[in-house]
């Protein structure tokens, strides 16, 4: 079984269709990657996954549910949490209350799932009443990794994590993506820095203009021409 | 001279606190819904209206009217969200800015019918005031101050402390984000629209303790209030407090100078040289 | 009688229907065209009507002149006067979002009335101008038509000059010296007014304008200048404004501070355009001349109510002209005649 599947998935913004008959899958424990030059959908594809754009075709499912037609707030209780490209702290709080918002439609005592977090990313533990906005980019994107986690979920979907990092950060960041899987969560990443994210990933995707190009291995991905031109820098 | 400064001061504390009030709600509805709330001085009024009520039906002391108005208020301003505002959210804002226009409006010819047009006061006859020095202080303008203060109090442990304050505030920081985390948005604005319509029933109260119960009252107040949150940063309720004491000081120390009359054209100014040099406010808000 | 008594009526809703239509056109230029929200519309009707009563009234010791200046210059007056302060505003507010705009409006509407009030060398405060004149009326004496019965044939002149100086004569030259004559002045204005925002919606100008309301960041990358567009708009509108309302001071003789309150100045000119169509003229048009026939209709409410309660019905025709703007904009947001091209927003 797989944890989510999508099934020839087109739609958009309203406008225009921006993705075409997209498939895609993730399995439980998996880390799977979307490659593609800018503009081809790779956003919008995470968006689609996560209720936040208009499917006219296909369906979406999580665990065999369908959740083609569910509300983004509705989706994360299913189990699924999403981490936007841009904006994805709120300046003006702290990291703290990041991260309880985070956690906002849990009911029970958040406190073990804190600590967690602040094992994971000690940077945040040292900086708990820090004003988010007036954090570096890299510890943004911890924050704003660590407040998807707060729900515990079952797939995390992260969007170019590593956009705009130094490369300390960014091989830092691969390393927390890699220990967050281990604990069984399954991964789905949007990401700039191919080389890296298919050496990490089990399984990877190429999107050209709202259409698959190739799926396979990470391992073979790298090892592929046609990729490796277009993306690895030859 | 100094003593008149400082008497002249004094109504202005009273004044700010009561701007406060109302420049608190305007700025946590345009964070959140990202609109200038038209209608939130005749909400004022009208809380003020619902007060008269009690007082003068039941006999009740006004302070013991005021949670019964605070609730009306807040429901008065759910039911409009509701019924109104929430058909119209998915459009752009300007709308919302009309309908709340046309809600003022509304809102004024209601208190009309039912309260009638003319000057009323909650008690009548002149309350002796206390001597401080050479001050003179009115008991009302202590409550007021002092009304003010506690709830600016409990709306910063709100908004600090409890998991819907911090919402509203996250909402507010960034509402798509917020949608994300699953925030349930609709239950945020409920309550966004109890506490904005709450402590602008207690604003209206207090406005019409220190001066009178009439329908216009709430339109009148509506640019001093604008200016106090826009000094502010609008969108920053913290700002707004700032905002309200210095556009109230503002407006009754030029009494000492200009033509009473013109206090709004003050607030008005001030609003004018603050979107020149600093749009964004004195806190930074959503310009 | 009754006739002549409707007909009389007639061209009085006419008359303020059309003083209507041209605040709603300006309003239209401002927001229809380019998306700005004025809440001020009565401050700049109030500055375009006392500028011209004051340019056009015989000197009096009561305000500022008059200074007995024929019509047309008055109606010039009002439109610098009222462009003048849309251009202070303005250069304020353009750079930042409409709400800013609205209640930088509001303030000064607010403002406007409270020195009308207050300055009474200026407008002689609240007891107001008065004698202000209408338009015209001297040419259509009876020197005047006799002048041009002089251009006719003679033996027709001498019977044109016998029935016009006999009680039929008297009572075409009442009629039209007075009432009918202020409606055509009206009705020659509102088509100018008109002609002029329908050549500002084509041109490429008006183009640009609905650009900037749809997607102003990519006018920007084109290259336009966005402020200077939106306050050229901001500035027409309001000169219209200030054009209607030295239609109004001139037709209705007497102006004071209590006719330019935001609920009719400025509430019922947004009903009509939303109602009619934002953005649309002819829309502009419709809606005001059937809110206005709407809100004379609520009238009747007054009527039947009876004199005591003048005041509750007051109140109750508000309350449903502003459940109307509610009902208009979530049942039919785009109006009775929507613009081209722009969809319903349901
Ligand atoms: N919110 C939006 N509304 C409309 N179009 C959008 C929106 N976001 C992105 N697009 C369009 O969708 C296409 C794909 O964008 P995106 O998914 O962000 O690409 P990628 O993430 O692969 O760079 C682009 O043409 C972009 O202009
Ligand atoms: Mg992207």
């Amino acid at each position: 079984m797989s944890l989510l599947t999508i099934e020839g998935v087109t739609g958009g913004y309203g406008g225009a269709d921006i993705l075409h008959g997209v498939d895609l899958r993730v399995g439980p424990g998996e880390i799977v990657v979307i490659i593609g030059p800018n503009g081809a959908g790779k956003s919008t594809l995470m968006k689609a996954a996560f209720g936040l754009v208009t499917i006219r075709e296909g369906a979406v499912l999580f665990e065999r549910r369908d959740i083609t037609r569910l509300r983004p707030d509705q989706i994360v209780r299913e189990g699924v949490s999403y981490v936007p490209q841009e904006r994805n702290v709120f300046p003006s709080m702290t990291v703290h209350e990041n991260l309880e918002m985070g956690a906002f439609i849990r009911d029970d005592d958040i406190r073990p799932q804190l600590d967690k977090i602040y094992d994971l990313f000690p940077r945040l533990g040292e900086r708990r009443d820090q004003v988010a906005g007036s954090m570096s980019g890299g510890e943004r994107q911890m924050l704003a990794m660590g407040r998807a986690l707060m729900l515990e979920p079952k797939l995390l979907l992260l969007d170019e994590p590593t956009a705009g990092l130094s490369p300390l950060f960014m091989d830092q960041t691969f390393e927390r993506i890699q220990s967050i899987n281990r604990t069984g969560i399954g991964i789905l990443m949007v990401e700039q820095n191919a080389k890296q994210a298919l050496a990490i990933c089990d399984r990877g995707y190429v999107l050209t203009m709202g259409r698959n190009r190739v799926e396979d291995t990470g391992a073979s991905l790298l090892a592929n021409k046609d990729v490796a031109e277009m993306f690895l820098g030859g | 001279m100094l003593m008149d400064f400082l008497q002249v001061g004094l109504y202005g504390v009273v004044l700010g606190s009561i701007l406060t009030l109302g420049a608190i709600g305007v700025s946590l509805i345009y964070g959140i819904l990202r609109f200038a709330h038209f209608a939130h001085g005749d909400l004022m009024a009208l809380g003020a209206y619902f007060a008269l009520s009690l007082v003068v039906g039941l006999g009740f002391p006004v302070w013991a009217s005021a949670p019964f108005a605070i609730v009306a208020a807040a429901l008065a301003a759910i039911a409009i969200d509701q019924i109104v505002y929430r058909r119209l959210r998915r459009v752009e804002p300007v709308i919302l800015l009309i309908s709340s226009f046309g809600i003022a409006i509304a809102l004024r010819s209601i208190i009309q019918l039912v309260w009638g047009p003319h000057n009323q006061v909650y008690v009548k006859g002149i309350q002796m005031p206390w001597r401080v020095g050479d001050l003179i202080v009115k008991p009302d303008h202590v409550w007021i101050v002092l009304g003010a203060v506690v709830l600016v109090i409990a709306l910063h442990l709100f908004l600090t402390r409890t998991k819907t304050g911090k919402a509203m505030r996250a909402m507010s920081d960034n509402m798509d984000l917020a949608l994300v985390s699953g925030i349930p948005a609709e239950r945020v604005i409920m309550a966004t629209w109890a506490v904005g319509g709450g402590l602008a029933a207690v604003a209206g109260i207090f406005l019409a303790m220190d001066t009178r119960l009439h329908p216009v009252m709430g339109w009148s107040v509506l640019l001093p209030v604008f200016a106090a949150a826009i000094l502010g940063g609008i969108g920053r309720p913290y700002g707004a407090i700032a905002g309200g004491m210095v556009i109230g000081m503002a407006m009754e120390l030029s009494t000492m100078i200009i033509d009473p009359t013109y206090k709004p054209a003050v607030a008005f100014g001030l609003m004018v040289l603050m979107l020149i040099v600093r749009p964004q406010g004195l806190f930074k808000g959503n310009a | 009688m009754e006739w002549a008594g409707l007909l009389t009526y007639g061209v009085f809703f006419v008359t303020v229907a059309g003083i209507y239509a041209v605040l709603t056109l300006g309003l239209n230029v401002q927001f229809g065209f380019t998306g700005q929200i004025n809440i001020g519309i009565a401050g700049f009707f109030a500055v375009g009507a006392y500028t011209s009563a004051i340019l056009t009234t015989a000197a009096s010791d009561h305000h500022l002149g008059g200074f007995g200046l024929p019509f047309p210059i008055g109606v010039a007056g009002a439109m610098v006067a009222s462009a003048l302060v849309a251009v202070v505003i303005g250069w304020v507010t353009m750079r930042l979002r409409t709400d800013y705009l609205a209640i930088a409006t509001i303030g000064i509407a607010e403002i406007i009335r409270l020195a009308l009030k207050n300055e009474e060398w200026l407008t002689n405060g609240v007891r107001g101008v008065p004698a202000i004149p209408r338009p015209f009326s001297e040419t259509l004496e009876f020197d005047t038509l006799a002048g041009l019965a002089g251009l006719l044939p003679d033996p027709l002149e001498a019977t044109v000059l016998e029935v016009l100086s006999g009680p039929l004569g008297a009572a075409v030259l009442e009629v039209l010296s007075g009432p009918l004559v202020s409606l055509v002045v009206v009705l020659v204005f509102l088509a100018l007014a008109w002609w002029m925002v329908e050549r500002a919606r084509v041109s490429p100008w008006g183009r640009v304008l609905r650009a900037i309301r749809e997607n102003e960041d990519g006018v920007r990358a084109a290259g336009k200048d966005v402020v200077r567009c939106r306050l050229q708009a901001f500035v027409l509108g309001s000169a219209i404004m200030g054009m209607a309302g030295a239609l109004y001071a001139n037709f209705v003789g007497f102006i004071s501070p209590e006719a330019f309150l935001p609920l009719y100045g400025t509430f019922l000119v947004w009903v009509m355009l939303i109602a009619g169509g934002a953005g649309n003229n002819t829309g502009a048009l419709v809606g005001a001349f059937v809110i206005w026939l709407l809100w004379s209709a609520t009238q009747f409410l007054t009527d039947a109510l009876g004199a005591e309660y003048a005041t509750q019905a007051g109140a109750l025709r508000v309350l449903l002209i502003g459940v109307l703007l509610q009902v208009i904009l979530i049942l039919r947001p785009q109006g009775l005649v929507p613009e081209n091209g722009r969809k319903g927003r349901h």
